[in-house]
């Protein structure tokens, strides 16, 4: 089927704005994506006819709210194929997500001396909290490298991965490279030695189409804000049977059963991991956001953003003295990139003249900046909803701050 | 000139630019022809840190004015450290601290001024007012 980019443009309300006077031309989706209309319309609804907070209420409100709320859950599930929907927890997003199970995780199973595996590519938000986490306990950080066209070094996983090891903490796509990782690969090489694997899923749930259970994935995290769905909901997936081993990560309402001062016992899954006011009407919108990304059809969506990928690569590279950061064999629509002589910041500050968003700088990813030697990478993201006319502009845009520093 | 004079000279300049293009490519100019830094004044502690690119000032105190010199390694926000220094080159450490910028907002490049990752260009302005404070105490 191919894709009416005229039509989905139209749901899209931020699309029809000017910027600087002219057109916008959004190519920051790998930062967040835009919001169709069913989905602002959604949580609108919401808000307008329905807000109550959620659970244990006795009133129609609550009841409606509620419903909501675990029909978002529902979607999610089915989205990404999940055997339970005990098993599709709600946090603020990705970063959250990570920073959950990485606590709850080791307080469970990571002790002194043992191992966790991340990899060269990751985002800070899957860095960090395993840091964090390695220091208290006094575990060891490993990072599994990448090549220069910025291809995860699979085989040497394997190699990498002792008795200690209890964890690999892996991006499905790199955010500032574009790579599409070999997950299934991964996941095997792993379970074959009994280790677990927490998937990043931030960049690729809005791409490719995720089922946890034939990859047999242990954790799945993602954002609603990169999948076309409102920011501060982010989902957790995790195996029932390592949820329920892991204790709370946070405390408070909805993630109790009976609190006594003598010993508190914890709610069922998923209310365990989810102390506090849920955030409902994002979840909401989330839900809304796959009905529409599945309405359009994942495959769908893969294969024009490929065809956009493909164009905008052979654009960008017949310009003299650029660069594309992340070659890999299998990418996603996002090309990180470098002209000789022309500071990242300058280019995008130019570009942003001409009503191009474009993104500057580390991406938050400082060890693939450091791996290829350079401060940061002008990154263009594309989304179904961009066109190659788009990509012109972004190229001409490009020839015209080369003109401009040339002078 | 005082710094008043200065900044509206500045204005008056960036007024008969027609359209974006003219004014960054007058930045760019300014930041080719700014002289930069010497290697030996790069260190960390002349370095004003934006998330997006590197500034470094050097300040000293001579005959009772205040010199500055700067670099960056993205060319328009080493133009408006050259702009910056045109204003509060050679000035009194007093006139520094007491001074009320408003050409940045005239000439419009306030979106520079975000407070968080970008040029810096806050962190530009208060680290020469720092300057200013420090040597008007030494003074």
């Amino acid at each position: 089927m191919t894709l009416d980019i005229n039509k989905i443009r139209k749901d899209f309300p931020i699309l029809q704005e000017k910027v600087h006077g002219k057109d916008l031309v959004y190519f920051d989706n790998a930062a967040t994506t835009q919001k169709p209309t069913q989905v602002i319309d959604e949580m609108v609804k919401y808000y307008y006819k329905y807000n109550s907070n959620i659970h244990r209420g006795v009133h129609y409100l609550s009841n409606k709210s509620t419903d909501g709320n675990e029909n978002a859950r529902k979607i999610v599930q089915n989205f990404i194929n999940a055997e339970h929907l005990h098993e599709i927890i709600f946090t603020r997003g990705t970063t959250e997500s990570v920073n959950l199970v990485a606590n709850s995780f080791a307080d469970r199973y990571i002790g002194e001396g043992d191992e966790v595996i991340v990899s060269e590519m990751e985002h800070h938000s899957n860095i960090v909290p395993w840091q964090l986490v390695c220091e208290k306990k006094k575990a060891v950080l490993k990072v599994l490298p990448f090549n220069d066209n910025g291809e995860l070094l699979v085989d040497q996983l394997d190699g990498m991965i002792t008795d200690r090891t209890k964890i690999v903490a892996v991006n499905h796509i790199s955010n500032s490279l574009g790579t599409i990782n070999p997950i299934q690969e991964i996941i095997d090489i792993a379970h074959a030695r009994g280790v677990k694997v927490l998937v990043d899923a931030a960049q690729s749930v809005q791409h490719l189409k995720i089922n946890v259970q034939e990859w047999d994935v242990d954790f799945l995290v993602f954002s609603g804000h990169k999948l076309y769905g409102p920011t501060g909901i982010g989902v957790l997936y995790g195996k029932e049977n390592l949820l329920n081993e892991m204790p709370p990560w946070q405390g408070g309402g909805e993630m109790i059963k009976e609190v006594r001062f003598e010993g508190t016992t914890y709610n069922e899954l998923p209310f365990k991991f989810e102390a506090g006011t849920p955030n409902y009407i994002d979840a909401i919108g989330l839900g809304a956001a796959i009905e529409y990304v599945e309405n359009i059809g994942l495959d769908n969506i893969d294969a024009y953003e490929q065809e956009l990928l493909a164009y905008a690569t052979e654009k960008l590279s017949s310009i003299d003295g650029l660069k594309i950061y992340g070659t890999a064999e299998h990418k996603t629509s996002v090309i990180s990139f470098l002209v000789d002589g022309i500071h990242f910041y300058d280019m995008g500050m130019l570009l942003d003249q001409m009503g191009i968003a474009v993104r500057t700088g580390t991406h938050c990813t400082e060890p693939v900046m450091q791996h290829f030697g350079i401060d940061g990478t002008v990154r263009a993201s594309f989304s179904f909803y961009n066109t190659k006319e788009e990509i012109d502009a972004l190229y001409n845009g490009i020839l015209k701050v080369c003109k401009m520093f040339v002078h | 000139m005082t710094i008043n004079e200065i900044q509206e000279e500045i204005i008056e300049e960036f007024a008969g630019f027609e359209d974006w293009m003219d004014k960054y490519a007058y930045l760019i100019e300014l930041g080719t022809d700014l002289q930069g830094l010497d290697e030996q004044y790069q260190t960390d502690q002349n370095l004003i840190k934006g998330c997006q690119s590197k500034v470094w000032f050097n300040a000293s105190l001579e005959e009772g004015k205040v010199k500055l010199e700067a670099d960056s390694d993205a060319i328009i926000v080493k133009g408006i450290a050259a702009l910056l220094i045109r204003v509060f080159n050679n000035q009194n450490p007093e006139d520094i601290m007491n001074a009320d910028l408003n050409f940045i907002d005239e000439i419009g490049l306030k979106q520079h001024l975000s407070p968080t990752r970008s040029n810096g260009l806050v962190s530009m302005v208060k680290q020469i007012k720092m300057y200013g404070i420090a040597f008007n105490h030494v003074k």
